[in-house]
């Protein structure tokens, strides 16, 4: 990871609204959903591939997604997830929060500066 | 985390690798698709994708339950590891089978007689009110105690403090014609208060009320639930109809639930008991109490309120029938008796004395049990011990040695539950054994059962018996320094010192515990022969045909002819072929009639006004009964139905009373005695040798023999007994045709006479011996249950050692060492082992053995027979045990014994 990379763990939570974000367009296999944060991020935010597993374990349990294998456009098998109506209010009740709070902290950090 | 994720979470598993299979191909796809090498574009991937089997592992963890999951991991491998160790698997099982299957068994019965509650509402209540006299002398001074009479039940009644209820009872046979052949049916007379407080609903009709108990009012009866069942099929109509009981005709009024029985006794019938407030005197001590406590009345307040009511009583009522009240006499001799009351749990006399016996074999069942864990634990110890690299290697791997403990005592603890389980069938096997072959007096028998609360027993005491034996193995081998076996190599020369103290101690206390029971065994072994040595005063016992017959005045109101017809039932069985002699009295010995008993005076002594002479067994008895009973006449005759027609004031007395009265039997001869200042005097014309009338443990008390019909000792009147028992004597005894040809010289005087408890002398004592002789088998299964187990456990560690020291017997057999000194080397190994149990044995059962010594008799508790040949047979035993594997040790290959690994 480098230097300027910035771990999505530093805000807990932040990674499963991210997942929820990247699915609300359109249904996506893992890889997929990566390379969106990758891409979105410019880089800047590195999630190692295999720690999305966990998450998307974890947001399946939840109920937040719902899985179906099917084919990607290179004809390779891959699961492919998918936001359920509970998945999608998370992520506006998450989104709304996640918004306040940064605008909190940018207060904080203006004052204080 | 849901239960169905958890339980398809190893199709969920595949799931996920094909998808990160199918990721990283997607992503080598990519990084090609960038112009990269296959084989760069693989790496690339790869480092992208990170850990992906440590996140499935965690994705797998998390769909888990960490506790469950590795329990289950445990038990799997545990059930493996006895699967490929069958023999040793077996062997456990079994031996746990037979400890904790006895022991739920015993447990079984010492729940169902002693500890549950017994079968009425709030029991904890109930309270027999039982009395002391320990002034009187006599029966009533021994354990027996002073019964109430009619007049204590009205003064208690009427004026007591402590009870929502009371009443009194009695026990009776009475016979019932008028269905079929007449028949002696067991029943209970009992007074207003006594089903009140027992507080039994009928199931059909009502209870005895204060209207049945007025005197001459209609004569009514209740019936047992069997007794309606077997008589009248159930048929709820017979309520209203009418019985015949001793010739009178009764008014069926209900029927008692099948749950309901009379406080220990198998009465079918309750008769209103009818007591007379006109008639009641002082004395007339016959009645059982019973009462039912007030709430927050604690047993200490009620015995006060009785103790207060006694002085009361004393200057209440006559002594005799008519007299006056407040007799100073009276008061003088009762006082004299220091009565007292003696409330007691209604439990405590239900369960009676048999309560020592069930706590003796459920702790020697305890021992047992001990034994075969410690059996168990030394397999174990071996089994482990041959298992030292694997857990090594566990170790070695990372496992915590908590983890290998917790693993160990998975194994044991499913041995000692697969033992528990096949235990459960043994306890009922075991059960019906002891149903079968206990005590057929043994109180609450049917209220044995192997119910819920013998099945958590059971759990119990397999799960204890996991830990106890599980944990020596596990905390022995799973040691912090468990990796240090490792370098070992599994090639150790000889068994560390170490590793072998455990299975020694194991060893020892064995042996220990195998003595102590096989002591007990012995002790009980002595006493049951001493008493069989015991001279009861009776001959040939197997000789002896005993049974009743009762002739209820309603049959032949007359005194006189009903001692005919008694005679000539007597003339008659004597002409039955084979029959060499015959007599009958009101008791047999070791009968369990109700006791008769008074102080007599002798003629020429003077007594200080208001002392009372000793209590001295009365029996009324015919002429011959001594011959048939096979007891000598000392001096002088029996009695003559000349005697008896002619109404001559003669008795015999007992050769113990003889002595102490007059100092020889023959010195008695024509000796004058009388039961009080006003009464008739009597000649003694016979003395008869000592009868242990009261059982073989106890001595033969001083008897007075009246004749069966007389002028009775305490009034002028003459009266026959109604009741009274006959003894036949022949080789024919027991046998189904005499009792036919019995039965017919009975109908042949009177066909309305029952003939009742037929049983052989022997019986009859073997029955009273029924509480030893039952000990005795109990503690012998025990002891040789322990006996067998412990020398498997000396056999089995001798053995280990010969096999763990075989490279050891090969060089001192090269060396030239003989065969026979490697076997007494191994012989006397085990013998000191055996020894050291020995003497920890003897002491414990030093201990013990006063513990039981209520249940012993003619044997000290630290009988020297005893305490010296057992422990010579056991040393005996395990020096056997010790010489097999020994032998195997001398038949040593010396070139075969270097070769093994």
């Amino acid at each position: 990871m480098g230097e300027d990379n910035l771990n999505p763990d530093l805000l807990p939570g932040t990674l499963y609204m991210m997942i929820l974000r990247t699915l609300n367009q359109e249904p996506m296999h893992g890889y997929a959903i990566a390379k969106r944060i990758r891409d979105w991020s410019k880089g800047d935010l590195e999630v190692e591939d295999g720690s999305l597993y966990p998450a998307l374990n974890r947001m399946l349990g939840k109920g937040w997604l719902k899985a179906e294998w099917g084919m990607t456009e290179n004809n390779r098998r891959a699961r492919f997830y998918k936001l359920t109506p509970a998945g999608k209010k998370r992520l506006e009740a998450e989104s709304s929060a996640f918004n306040k709070m940064i605008k909190a902290i940018q207060l904080v950090m203006r004052t204080s500066s | 985390m849901a239960w169905w994720d958890f339980l398809r979470r190893d199709k969920a598993d595949r799931e996920w690798r094909e998808e990160m299979e199918s990721h990283l191909q997607i992503s080598i796809d990519a990084f090609m698709a960038e112009g990269m090498s296959a084989e760069d574009a693989r790496s690339a991937a790869l480092v992208r994708a990170g850990n992906m089997t440590a996140r499935r592992e965690e994705i797998y963890r998390m769909n888990g339950i960490a506790v469950v999951d590795s329990i289950v991991g445990d038990v799997r491998y545990a059930i493996r590891g006895l699967r490929h160790n069958p023999g040793f698997t077996v062997v456990a099982i079994l031996t746990l089978a037979l400890g904790i299957g006895a022991n739920t068994a015993v447990f079984s019965v010492v729940d169902g007689v002693l500890l549950k509650p017994l079968p009425y509402p709030h029991s904890e209540d109930l309270i027999a009110l039982a009395q002391v006299a320990p002034g009187a002398g006599g029966l009533i001074a021994g354990s027996h105690g002073l019964a109430l009479s009619s007049s204590m039940y009205f003064t208690y009644s009427e004026q007591n403090r402590s009870f929502q209820t009371m009443g009194v009872w009695t026990g009776v046979d009475v016979t019932v014609s008028g269905m079929a052949e007449p028949e002696q049916v067991p029943a209970v007379l009992a007074s207003d208060g006594f089903l009140q407080a027992l507080a039994i609903r009928p199931e059909v009709g009502r209870w005895l009320l204060a209207g049945d108990q007025v005197p001459g009012a209609a004569e009514t009866i209740v019936l047992s639930y069997g007794y309606w069942q077997r008589k009248f099929g159930g048929d709820t109509s017979v309520i209203g109809k009418k019985v015949f009981v001793d010739g009178r005709p009764r008014q069926v009024v209900g029927v008692m639930p099948a749950s309901f029985q009379i406080v220990g006794t198998r009465a079918d019938l309750i008769l209103p008991l009818q007591l007379d407030r006109r008639h009641a005197t002082l004395p007339g001590f016959y009645l059982n109490g019973l009462g039912r406590l007030k709430p927050g009345v604690s047993l200490e307040l009620a015995n006060a309120d009785i103790a207060r009511l006694l002085p009361i009583w004393m200057t209440s009522w006559p002594l005799s029938d008519g007299g006056k009240t407040g007799d100073a006499l009276a008061q003088t001799v009762y006082r004299a008796w220091r009565i007292g009351p003696n409330l007691r749990p209604l439990r405590d006399v239900v369960v009676g004395n048999v309560g020592s016996v069930l706590w003796v074999i459920m702790g020697t069942l305890g021992m047992v049990m001990l034994i075969a864990c410690a059996n168990v634990a030394n397999l174990l110890l071996v089994r482990t011990d041959s298992r030292q690299q694997e857990l090594a290697i566990r170790a070695a791997l990372g496992a915590g040695w908590g983890r290998i403990v917790r693993q160990l005592l998975m194994e044991s603890l499913l041995l000692a539950l697969a033992g528990g389980a096949a235990g459960v069938v043994v306890a009922y096997e075991g059960l019906r054994f002891l149903i079968h072959n206990g005590p057929s007096n043994l109180p609450r028998l049917n209220e044995i059962t192997l119910d819920s609360s013998a099945l958590a027993f059971t759990f119990a005491v397999a799960l204890l018996s996991g830990l106890v034996f599980g944990l020596i193995p596990a905390l022995k081998y799973a040691g912090p320094n468990v990796s240090g076996s490792l370098r070992g190599g599994g090639r150790t020369m000889s068994d560390s010192g170490d590793r072998q103290r455990a299975r020694n101690t194991l060893v020892v206390v064995q042996v220990a515990l195998a003595l102590v029971l096989l002591i007990s065994s012995g002790l009980m072994i002595r006493t049951f022969s001493a008493m069989r040595n015991v001279d009861p005063g009776v001959s040939q016992l197997d000789q002896l045909q005993i049974f009743r017959v009762s002739i209820p005045s309603a049959i032949e109101p007359s005194d006189e002819r009903a001692t005919r017809m008694e005679n000539s039932i007597a003339d008659k069985l004597a002409a039955i072929p084979g029959v060499r002699a015959v007599g009958f009295g009101t008791a047999m010995p070791l009968d369990e009639a109700p006791p008769d008993w008074d102080g007599v005076l002798i003629e020429g002594q003077s007594y200080a006004t208001g002392s009372r002479p000793p209590m001295r067994l009365f029996r009324n008895v015919s002429p011959e009964f001594f011959s048939a009973l096979g007891a000598r006449i000392v001096a002088g005759r029996e009695l003559t139905w000349t005697d008896i027609y002619g109404k001559r004031m003669y008795v015999l007395v007992s050769e113990n009373l003889a002595r102490e009265l007059w100092g020889s039997p023959a010195a008695a001869i024509g000796k004058r005695i009388r039961t009080g200042d006003a009464s008739a005097w009597r000649e003694v014309v016979g003395v008869a040798a000592d009868i242990r009338h009261m059982g073989v443990q106890e001595g033969a008390p001083p008897t007075v023999y009246w004749p069966v019909y007389g002028q009775v000792p305490y009034a002028g009147y003459m009266l026959a007994s109604r009741n009274v028992a006959y003894a036949v004597r022949t080789d024919r005894a027991g046998t189904g045709p005499l009792l036919n040809e019995i039965r017919q010289a009975v109908w042949s005087v009177n066909g309305a006479l029952p003939v009742a408890q037929t049983e052989t002398m022997r019986e009859v004592f073997d029955r009273s011996m029924a509480r030893t002789a039952f000990t005795l088998v109990m503690l012998g299964i025990a002891g040789s249950m322990a006996l067998v187990l412990g020398l498997i456990g000396i056999y089995g560690v001798i053995a280990y050692a010969v096999s763990q020291r075989t490279r050891e017997i090969g060089i001192r057999l090269a060396m030239g060492a003989e065969p026979g000194q490697v076997r007494r080397m191994f012989v006397r190994y085990g013998l000191r082992l055996g020894a050291v149990g020995m003497v920890v044995g003897v002491a414990a059962a030093l201990g013990l053995s006063r513990s039981m010594k209520s249940l012993l008799f003619g044997v000290a508790a630290v009988d020297p027979v005893t305490f010296a040949v057992v422990p010579l047979l056991l040393l005996a035993a395990v020096a056997a045990a010790c010489y097999v594997p020994a032998r195997r040790a001398s038949n040593v290959d010396p070139v075969e014994a270097m070769r093994v690994k």
